[in-house]
């Protein structure tokens, strides 16, 4: 039998994926699964600006952050001067450069091994604060915490971990004006750092950044640091719990900004944060091998995370062609799905769904309701998109209100893709009644939320990012499936009646 | 035991996909595409090739034209407003007299000029044609049904739907009306679809929510071995439709008037597979056999007879004197 022209072409494609493949598991020696155990996180720091003239720019650098062991930093400053200072157990970067204008972008990226070796170096001593004057209207208040706190301590840990768990819980009317004071957990551990200094105990407010894999725009976060006449003890501003958060690596340990420009406005720091596998991180230093360079390990590192979002976005594709040519789910538009399944990244799988049938529901209710105004179509369309606004702000704001974070990630849901799937699906409930309308709605929900579960396979992720070239072998598939004639598995229910009960 | 799929497949079912793989693809140029998705056009051509459809009465085109509304239906009772790029029956309003300053709908409710003009509004708006793009409001001749169906069907008018692969009729069906199709003839909306023999255009049992039916939902009549009127000349049409728009898988809406006959209502470049269960035979064997076919012929009677070998027969016998007695004897007994 003569094969058509589509399957030579997705034979070929898929030779070629494979021998690529072949060529960097075996030359160039990249793993095929991911690494578990050992694990290098990559961290890109982008300072960006706009300059004016003759511009200085001072950036925090991490030195010997404690629980990582540095594999290597570099920095990509193009016509800028780099110079280094350390300033009282801080390391700044000193970036310069003269007559330079418009918009700059300067990186800094950094390899780290998590190290779990205690720091066994003897850390040197700040010395003993100065016991500040506080506001009278809270001396009473401080003076009475720590004389409280001293009758329950044994020692200098046991004691910081005391005034922050008082200072916290007590319901003594004087603490929660303290309480009061400092609402953001920045102030809250300036404020430890502050009572403590009444103690004379030395302490200070750390940042550093929780390294997850794929962050985007990472931000750092305080941490609180006591000195312990030894080395410095980590603990919780918030429950006085000892120690760093998982893979907490301390950046900035003297108070400040981060970055600093002179003759330039807009200043903006962002950190990116990759986990990736000791070998290709081996590889991207290299990177003369010309096969290595058809990986994603060449790019700046948030240009890298976003492509890990995009290389996933065909495999959704591939399940909605599965999923509509093969299995016949109806669904809300073509690729809805998809996008919606991007939206549930941040969301994640639970909440994505109750979000988004929360704002599909209220919004089908104000469609309906729009209808008896008889608008146009196009300024309809305009209304419900205004509405879906609308509803989203007012779900992140409840759900902001009431302390639970994930509804503010309603506003990462596509909201003209809202808008139109609620307008259809109004359509689709008048024509042809509320049924047809709830089975394409949860039909589009089901396939987002496959769609989500497959994209987020980090086996997936994994080789996809180190092998684009598999998405060559999708595209085989693609075109197989455009050539697929039989019957789809809804078609077996639709045309039962030929052949149940003749079986 | 024999697989699903191995018995769907002797069955000579076709499939969604194969449909469109197969036939659509194949045999539907998409540049003529606009021929049958434009009703305006499609009205056109048809009545340039002397194929009966229902008159036109106006066209509105832009917001404009609405104020123009209610004079333009003032010499009318009865008329249909239906968006030329409609699909599936949407946005169709059929409305048969009036109540004081009202319209009244197929259904007997009242409507007001004012909810009429914004239904033409959204129609041009493109609320109910493909892609949303702007569109026109047709405004035609409302159809004065045939009763002969009135004991099969449920209000609404019911109509034939033909489908002609390379310009022959392969298969056909009368779809009726019932409550929960709310007078309409669209299978998805709960329309009861009975399937036809094309050589001696009777009914062959029914379809309803993709599953056998002997009986109307609503009336109780038996759908089975009911003779379908003119049905030679209804064949007729449907064939020369290919002359009109030559898309090689072609769905011909036909539905009979009282004085005119049959009416070609629409075509369907997308016709859906539901006929195959209304006359609970796949397609596939004929379809088969008609695009082995290595040329067709010209005359829309010799494509006809590739698959009514008898035509010749029947139409003498339609057309002879005691013919038309037949059918009225066939309605008092149905009545």
């Amino acid at each position: 039998m003569r094969l058509p022209a589509v399957a030579w072409l997705a034979a070929a494609l898929c030779i070629v994926a494979a021998a690529m493949i072949y060529a960097k598991v075996a030359w160039v020696g990249l793993p095929l699964k991911p690494d578990a155990t050992s694990a290098v996180w990559t961290v890109e720091a982008r300072a960006s600006f706009y300059a004016q003239g003759n511009v200085k720019a001072r950036l925090a650098l991490p030195s010997n952050p404690p629980g990582f062991e540095v594999l290597d930093e570099d920095f990509v400053v193009r016509d800028f001067g780099l110079a280094e200072e350390l300033d009282g157990g801080q390391r700044y970067a000193l970036l310069s450069a003269r007559r330079v204008a418009g918009p700059q972008a300067l990186y800094y990226r950094l390899s780290v091994n998590p190290d779990d070796t205690p720091g066994s170096a003897r850390e040197a001593f700040p010395g003993y604060p100065k016991v500040p004057d506080y506001p009278e209207l809270f001396q009473p208040a401080i003076d009475t915490l720590l004389k409280d706190v001293r009758g329950r301590s044994a020692d200098i840990a046991s004691f910081a971990r005391q005034l922050i768990l008082r200072l916290n819980t007590s319901s003594d009317p004087a603490v929660q004006l303290l309480r009061d004071e400092a609402t953001t957990p920045e102030a809250r551990a300036r404020q430890v750092v502050d009572i403590l200094a009444g103690a004379r105990i030395p302490a200070r407010v750390v940042h550093g950044l929780e390294l997850r894999h794929g962050v985007l725009e990472g931000r750092l976060k305080p941490w609180l640091e006591v000195h312990n006449e030894q080395q410095w003890l980590a603990f919780n501003p918030e429950t006085g719990d000892m120690g760093r958060p998982e893979n907490f690596l301390v950046w900035q340990v003297r108070p400040g900004r981060l970055l600093t420009v002179e003759n330039g406005e807009s200043a903006d720091l962002r950190f990116s944060v990759r986990r990736a596998e000791p070998r290709a991180v081996d590889l991207a230093r290299q990177l003369d091998s010309p096969l290595a360079k058809l990986s994603l390990l060449g790019l700046p590192l948030h240009v890298q995370n976003v492509y890990t979002v995009l290389l996933m976005v065909p495999f959704g594709a591939l399940l909605v062609v599965l999923l509509r040519n093969v299995v016949g789910i109806r669904t809300f538009g073509t690729f809805m799905p998809v996008l919606i399944a991007l939206a549930f990244r941040e969301t994640e799988l639970l909440w994505g769904c109750v979000l988004f049938t929360g704002v599909v529901a209220v919004g089908l209710a104000l469609r309906f309701w729009l209808e008896h105004l008889k608008l146009l179509l196009v300024p309809r369309l305009a209304a419900v998109l205004v509405l879906v606004i609308l509803l989203m702000l007012l779900l992140s704001i409840a759900s902001h209100r009431m302390g639970f974070e994930r509804g503010l990630s309603v506003a990462l849901f596509p909201m003209v893709i809202l808008a139109m799937t609620i307008e259809r699906m109004s359509i689709v409930w008048e024509e042809h009644g509320p049924q047809d309308a709830i089975v394409q709605g949860l039909g589009s929900l089901a396939v987002a939320a496959t769609a989500f579960i497959v994209m987020s396979q980090p086996l997936l992720q994994h080789v996809v990012s180190l092998f684009p070239e598999v998405l060559l072998i999708l595209l085989a598939a693609t075109l197989l499936l455009g050539r697929y004639t039989g019957y789809r598995l809804s078609e077996y229910w639709r045309f039962r009646s030929v052949w149940m009960g003749k079986g | 035991m024999r697989w699903p799929w191995q018995q769907l497949r002797e069955a000579g079912i076709v499939g969604m996909n194969a449909r469109n793989g197969h036939y659509i693809a194949r045999y539907n140029e998409r540049r003529l595409y606009p021929l049958v998705d434009d009703k305006l056009q499609t009205k056109r051509l048809a009545v340039e090739a002397g194929i009966s459809v229902p008159e036109l009465y106006g066209t509105l085109y832009t917001e404009h034209d609405v104020r123009a509304l209610e004079g333009l239906l003032a010499p009318h009772p009865n008329f249909v407003i239906k968006p030329a790029h409609g699909a599936g029956g949407e946005g169709i309003v059929v409305v048969r007299g009036r109540q004081g300053q009202d319209y009244l709908r197929a259904s007997g409710a009242p409507i007001t000029l004012g909810a009429l003009s914004h239904h033409v509004s959204n129609i041009l708006s493109g609320m109910f044609s493909l892609g949303g793009l702007p569109d026109q409001a047709m405004i035609e001749y409302c159809v004065d049904f045939d009763p002969v169906f009135a004991p099969i069907t449920h209000h609404g008018v019911p109509d034939i739907r033909t489908l002609v692969f390379r310009g022959v009729p392969v298969c056909a069906m009368v779809r009726l009306p019932t409550r929960e199709s709310d007078g309409k003839a669209n299978l998805h909306q709960g329309a009861v679809g009975a399937g036809i023999d094309l050589h001696s255009g009777r009914t062959v049992g029914g379809v309803h929510h993709n599953y056998p039916v002997s009986h109307h939902p609503d009336t109780g009549a038996v759908l089975a071995d009911f003779p379908i009127p003119h049905w030679p000349r209804l064949l007729e049409l449907a064939a020369r439709c290919y002359e009109l728009a030559p898309l090689g898988y072609l769905g011909v809406d036909v539905v009979l008037d009282r004085r005119y006959g049959p009416l070609v209502l629409e075509l369907n470049a997308r016709p859906g597979l539901s006929i195959q269960l209304a006359n609970g035979r796949g397609i596939g064997p004929v379809l088969q056999r008609v695009a082995a076919l290595p040329q067709i012929p010209e005359d829309p009677l010799d494509r006809i007879r590739i698959t009514v070998p008898d035509f010749d027969a029947a139409r003498a016998a339609a057309e002879a004197p005691g013919a038309q007695v037949d059918a009225e004897l066939a309605r008092e007994f149905y009545f």
